[in-house]
């Protein structure tokens, strides 16, 4: 009997490896993004100011005039572990959009923004963008780098719990950015879809948004295709996760704190048990 | 709490109070005086770790309930506000997200230890049946705090769970319009999954009032399943129990504190970042890690009604282990073969989870009927046979003996 169950837990954990060996040629033909290193990456991760400030600047010469961004506001540019505008600046920046509000009357008006105010939309409503973008709205900005990622399959999801990898939506955005190829012979693209190797599906409606050169970076650095992903994919990042240098701070002293906690505990239980043992 | 109080309170505003509220001896006989058996190893902790874990659900919930809309409209935006501009806002949810994991994780640990030590048996029946209440009230609970977010997989797992009483004969499609509070899941379902969600947490403090109640009659079941018979095989709660379950606890917090600090959004779904949306059916719709076993029972089977029978079927089949169970012997240390099925069954359990990941289709079907169909076996087949057959060893003479013995 012993025996039998011992085959049979043999017979299944087989069955099971070989389910896993199956799995990745079953997820499709998603091709995995690349990895990128990120300065905001493990445990001691922290937005790089600069990275920041160049991705915003993509994000309002391009990606701002179809997606919205409706959860920051002006102000939130000027927020502590941030893109480090300082308040002054991100007044200005405020001050150079139209915001729409009513006047004292009543009266519908425009007027300039205010730190307070939200990043405006680029469509009066849903169904006004999606009219102007062939039936599919743009999906908002605010929490994309989140709501996006890629299946890692097992058992590399396992080890991300150890190795704290949580960057899978710029890591996605970086490829999205990137992948934009031609078409192998034998695809067939619907009208008004674009080819991109790393979208499930591969039919994106997304034109091309970026191309090398377009925006002009002060601070010197490279503008190629490759800098303007990781730049714009990490200001999403930061955009759907403004807390993020907070929460790691915090959490390496939180982890300091109990780790010493559950030292002494463990020595004072032993000191305690030491009568009965 | 048998017996009289050996509580003598020395401060004389301490004694006019026991007098006419015994608060301090009820105290003192549970939580100090209480004799715990000296052989409790660290999987008797996670009682004490749920206690707790429920106290912090609670607390952060209260908070972000201060803070949440339950609207249709603005309830996704609500939870991203206080994530913006709550201080520390997104401390109290990330801990309430994560805190839900790590509670089921601590309820199933406790749950398996339950299940290999025997603590079901006679005479800890009751006991065993009120923890299993707490274990659905938590899925329910848990399960509405998900469709809170309101974001994609909220607002599709609300429609896929909801769906499923749609599959009683007769009366499943009015039941549904009732549960929803209309023709399909919007503004009243989530305006009652809010009003239950809070509610529930309290239900289960009650529950568990009475379980820890029940523990205290009947005295902690131990890692060999036979009772104290001496002093010699006893120590008091405190310092004893109460430093090991801190101990405990504090090895505990540090994973708790690495999911929220470090991985807070590992064990969610990306879609739910994404605003639900009715008219959009996300391409995958998967439940939250701790359901994933019985989402994978449910769809192990074609027949939706026979799959959601199975799915409430494989829950409610833990009411009646202690009936199930036939051997005499509680603990599975002296139980060979029971060990074997044990494991066996924790593999089923977990590969279970695994398969609930997975689309129904080819090879991952026939996996999942066949841990299904061992999952029942466990409790219908085997332990009842076990019971007859099995060929237990010899039981120490005392639970003292037993620690002198693993110790020479």
């Amino acid at each position: 009997m012993a025996m039998n169950m011992q085959r049979t837990i043999f017979a299944l954990a087989l069955a099971g490896s070989l389910a896993a060996v199956a799995s990745p040629a079953s997820a499709e033909e998603q091709v995995s993004p690349q990895r990128q290193k990120w300065s905001f990456a493990g445990p001691f991760g922290k937005y790089d100011e600069a990275q920041l400030q160049r991705g915003f600047k993509i994000y309002r010469e391009v990606c701002s005039n179809c997606h919205s961004m409706e959860m920051l506001t002006f102000g939130n540019l000027a927020d502590a572990g941030g893109p480090g505008f300082s308040e002054v600046q991100a007044e200005a920046v405020a001050s150079e959009y139209k915001i729409k509000d009513l006047d004292d009357k009543g009266e519908p008006t425009e007027r300039a923004g205010r730190p307070a105010d939200h990043f405006p939309s680029p469509f009066a409503n849903e169904l006004a963008a999606k009219a102007a973008n062939g039936g599919v709205a743009p999906p908002d900005m605010s929490t994309l780098a989140k709501a996006r990622s890629y299946s890692r399959g097992f058992p590399w999801f396992v080890f991300d719990a150890f190795t704290q990898y949580q960057e899978q939506g710029p890591d996605y955005i970086a490829a999205i950015l990137n992948g934009y190829v031609d078409p192998p012979k034998d695809f067939k693209l619907p009208d008004g879809g674009h080819y991109n190797e790393y979208f499930p599906g591969h039919n994106i409606a997304m034109p091309p948004p970026l191309q090398a050169g377009q925006i002009t970076f002060d601070d010197g650095s490279p503008q190629t295709m490759q800098q303007y992903s990781k730049d714009v994919a990490a200001f999403l990042m930061w955009a759907a996760e403004p807390k993020l240098v907070q929460r790691k701070r915090t959490g390496f002293q939180v982890m300091i704190f109990l780790i010493v906690l559950t030292g002494l505990l463990y020595f004072t239980k032993k000191k305690v048990w030491s009568v009965v043992h | 709490m048998s017996g009289p109080s050996t509580y003598q309170p020395t401060n004389r505003a301490m004694q006019w109070f026991e007098k006419r509220l015994p608060i301090g001896g009820l105290i003192h006989s549970s939580f100090v005086a209480y004799p715990t058996p000296r052989n409790l190893n660290y999987w008797w902790t996670f009682g004490g770790i749920l206690s707790f874990m429920l106290g912090v659900q609670i607390i952060t919930g209260i908070v972000l309930a201060m803070h949440y809309t339950p609207h249709v409209d603005v309830a996704f935006k609500s939870v991203e506000m206080i994530m913006r501009d709550v201080n520390y806002g997104w401390l109290l949810r990330y801990l309430h997200a994560n805190g839900a994991a790590m509670f089921f994780l601590a309820v199933y640990i406790h749950m398996f230890r339950g299940v290999y030590y025997g603590s079901y048996k006679e005479p800890r029946e009751v006991l065993w049946i009120l923890g299993v209440i707490i274990y659905l009230l938590m899925m329910a609970t848990g399960f509405m705090g998900y469709v809170l977010v309101w974001g994609q997989m909220s607002f599709w797992a609300a429609t896929v769970i909801t769906n499923l009483f749609s599959a009683i004969p007769g009366v499943g499609d009015t039941i549904v319009t009732w549960l929803w509070g209309g023709y399909a899941v919007g503004n009243p379902t989530l305006n009652r999954f809010y009003s239950l969600h809070y509610l529930l947490p309290f239900v289960i403090a009650g529950v568990v009032v009475l379980h820890v109640w029940a523990l205290h009659v009947a005295g902690q079941n131990n890692p060999t399943g036979i009772d104290p018979k001496s002093d010699k095989d006893i120590v008091p709660f405190t310092p004893y129990a109460t430093m090991k379950d801190a101990f405990g606890m504090s090895c505990f917090l540090i994973l708790f504190a690495w999911f929220v600090f470090y991985i807070p959004n590992y064990l969610g779904h990306a879609d739910n970042y994404i605003p639900a949306n009715p008219a959009v059916t996300p391409p995958e719709i998967v439940p939250e890690w701790y359901y994933l076993p019985f989402y994978a029972i449910l769809r192990s089977i074609p027949n939706k009604l026979l799959g959601v029978c199975a799915l409430f079927g494989s829950i409610g089949i833990l009411a009646f282990l202690p009936w199930l169970d036939t051997s005499r012997v509680k603990s599975g240390r002296y139980r060979p073969l029971f060990r074997q099925f044990f494991w066996l069954f924790v593999v089923a359990c977990v590969g279970l989870g695994w398969l609930g990941t997975k689309q129904p289709e080819g090879i991952y079907v026939i996996l999942a009927r066949i841990l299904t169909f061992y999952y029942f076996a466990f409790f219908l087949i085997v332990l009842p046979l076990l019971g007859i057959f099995e060929k237990t060893k010899p039981l120490p003479n005392s639970i003292s003996e037993s620690v002198l013995d693993a110790k020479a």
